[in-house]
């Protein structure tokens, strides 16, 4: 079974994200790390081609950095990766960057794509349902579960009110909820032979996608201004001396609360 | 402006986001609504209160099941006929799944997070507080339909206590659509309130420091007539059910009042909650970082001041 997993580089965990207020986007500048619920994914993967033989494929948009990203997922056991990195494509909102990840995963024609649900960066948690709307597949979101069959996949969900259990025909596209795995550590053997995996990079037009449909030009979204978050008022900061909670009932009266 | 607000309901429920969706819609122009599945009509006039002039009502069978997919067909249709230059949605794992097909069959923006909607105009500023709510930003639309995730609990269901008329609709299906099956449906008894519509939450995270540690909030909830909520850390280590769970993977509350204790208000944690009116943060470690955005922080131990504060709260009556 040939598994596309979609992953994206992010700022790292320890870098505090800002907004370059020139350009109105995310700063990449600084320590970058693939999406932790990527990791997720890619384990998944691991485990899903473990089970049933096949292919992973990393398949990434963003700039020509992510390499260095991308080699860890390799480390940890994807076959090979796919990088489209083109200037044309930055900033890109939802539309762009289904325009383009869908161009690649077409060539790839992989029966499964796999998702890490939610970016550490975007917050925005709603790509895979884009990209299978445009792909034309069936979509299994949040999956904390993931049964594969022969032609089938089955994914269990949390979610508001219970639990769901969806299954769809391959081809399809699922995005994975980082309660389904624990990602594997790379191996020393796994690092070293990652160097040697085969990493493409292309640009939009090697995939035949119009610069025009991608980045600032093909956007369906505009920033309009940047400023500071409205504040949440005074904040009232107490150490217990054995009176806080009295001091906490008050407050709540006087806010009406109680 | 014309907007179409997605209303999800629950049983024979609306659910409160959408109509809190709906009256601020209505307030920045003419709001119709939609209901989608079985017995949609029935349920859709109710909509009428908080604002919708008319609610449309889609009862195919492929409409069942909480899927995304039919319903970006119903939506797609529906768009065209009512010729509504916006779109909107409470956030949920349906409807963000939703909204992104929309986008992406319809080619239209999708803005995401909401906390603010606007009229600047002819055009609509959506505001989205980003990066962990440490920026503002102001959001626009390059063209139409404008499609929009609202954060829960951003807008108030306000009842303006019209009525609605009711059209039912038929939409067809693309052959992708129905592909995607619910084999089995779980749904999850919980004991005492749903923490989603609780008006007041009390949680507890780590610093708890054992699952018996929940009766001291089960006590505090009780006595402030609220409900008990967790973080993943502690429902993980099955101290407390799934069904509580606030965060990242788990529920997106708004509470007026949520009192989280033992929480050290980790981000995956943070984006379930931040959006509720007053947050009381009672953690022994001074540096935790729920300090940095509640309203009243209490550095000290909960397991003293829980139940004290429990007390005063029993003793006002």
């Amino acid at each position: 079974m040939k598994i596309a997993v979609c992953v994206k580089q992010v700022p790292d965990a320890t870098v505090t994200k800002k907004i370059d207020p020139a350009s109105k986007r995310l700063d990449r500048s600084g320590e970058a790390a693939l999406n932790p619920t990527d990791l997720n994914a890619v384990e998944e993967a691991l485990r899903i081609k473990e089970a049933h033989g096949g292919e992973v494929v990393l398949v990434s948009l963003g700039p020509e950095k992510t390499v260095d990203s991308l080699r860890k997922a390799l480390a940890m056991g994807a076959d090979r990766a796919l990088l489209v990195a083109d200037d044309a494509a930055a900033g890109s909102d939802l539309l762009g960057t289904t325009r383009a990840l869908v161009a690649a995963l077409e060539r790839e024609g992989a029966e499964l794509v796999l998702f890490g649900q939610a970016s550490s960066d975007g917050d925005g948690a709603v790509l895979w349902s884009a990209v299978a709307d445009k792909l034309g597949r069936p979509v299994i979101s949040q999956v904390a579960a993931l049964t594969v069959e022969a032609d089938t996949v089955t994914g269990k969900r949390q979610t508001e009110h219970g639990y769901d259990v969806i299954r769809a025909p391959l081809p399809a596209v699922v995005a994975i909820s980082d309660a389904i795995n624990e990602p594997r550590y790379p191996s020393l053997k796994g690092i070293m032979g990652a160097k040697s995996k085969p990493q493409e990079t292309v640009s939009l037009g090697d995939l035949g996608v119009d610069a025009a449909a991608v980045g600032d030009a093909g956007a369906g979204t505009t920033v309009v201004e940047l400023g500071p978050p409205p504040s949440r008022g005074d904040q009232v900061k107490l150490e217990d001396d054995g009176s806080a909670a009295q001091r906490v009932l008050e407050l709540l009266v006087e806010r009406k609360l109680l | 402006m014309k907007s179409l607000v997605f209303l999800e309901h629950h049983g024979s429920e609306l659910e409160k986001g959408g109509l809190g969706v709906l009256a601020k819609a209505a307030s920045l122009g003419d709001a119709v609504g939609v209901v989608l599945g079985p017995a949609a009509a029935e349920i859709a006039g109710r909509a009428g209160a908080f604002g919708a002039s008319t609610v449309y009502a889609c009862e195919a069978e492929e409409l069942a099941a909480p899927l995304p997919q039919p319903r970006v067909d119903a939506l797609a249709t529906l768009v065209e006929t009512t010729g509504a230059d916006t779109v909107l949605f409470a956030s949920s794992i349906l409807a963000a799944d939703v909204a992104a097909g929309l986008a992406a069959r319809l080619d239209a923006g999708l803005n995401w997070d909401l906390t603010g909607l606007a009229r600047a105009g002819e055009e609509l500023v959506g505001t989205r507080l980003a990066l962990g709510d440490t920026v503002r930003v102001e959001v626009g639309w390059t063209g139409s339909p404008r499609l929009g995730l609202v954060r829960a609990g951003a807008f108030e269901a306000v009842e303006s206590g019209g009525s609605a008329e009711v059209v039912t609709f038929e939409t067809s299906f693309s052959d992708f659509s129905t592909l995607a099956t619910l084999v089995e449906q779980t749904q999850e008894e919980s004991s005492g309130p749903s923490i989603e519509d609780a008006e007041i939450i009390v949680a507890g995270g780590r610093g708890l420091g054992s699952p018996e540690g929940f009766s001291l909030l089960e006590d505090l909830a009780a006595a402030l007539g609220g409900a008990v909520a967790a973080t993943r850390a502690v429902v993980d280590a099955g101290w407390y059910p799934y069904a509580t769970q606030v965060g990242q993977t788990g529920k997106t509350v708004a509470p007026r009042l949520y009192v989280a204790c033992g929480i050290s208000g980790a981000i995956q944690h943070k984006v379930g909650m931040q959006g509720s009116g007053t947050i009381v943060a009672i953690n022994k470690d001074a540096n935790a970082p729920i300090f940095d955005f509640c309203d009243i922080g209490v550095v000290g131990d909960l397991h003293e001041i829980v139940p004290t504060l429990t007390e005063l709260v029993r003793a006002r009556g």
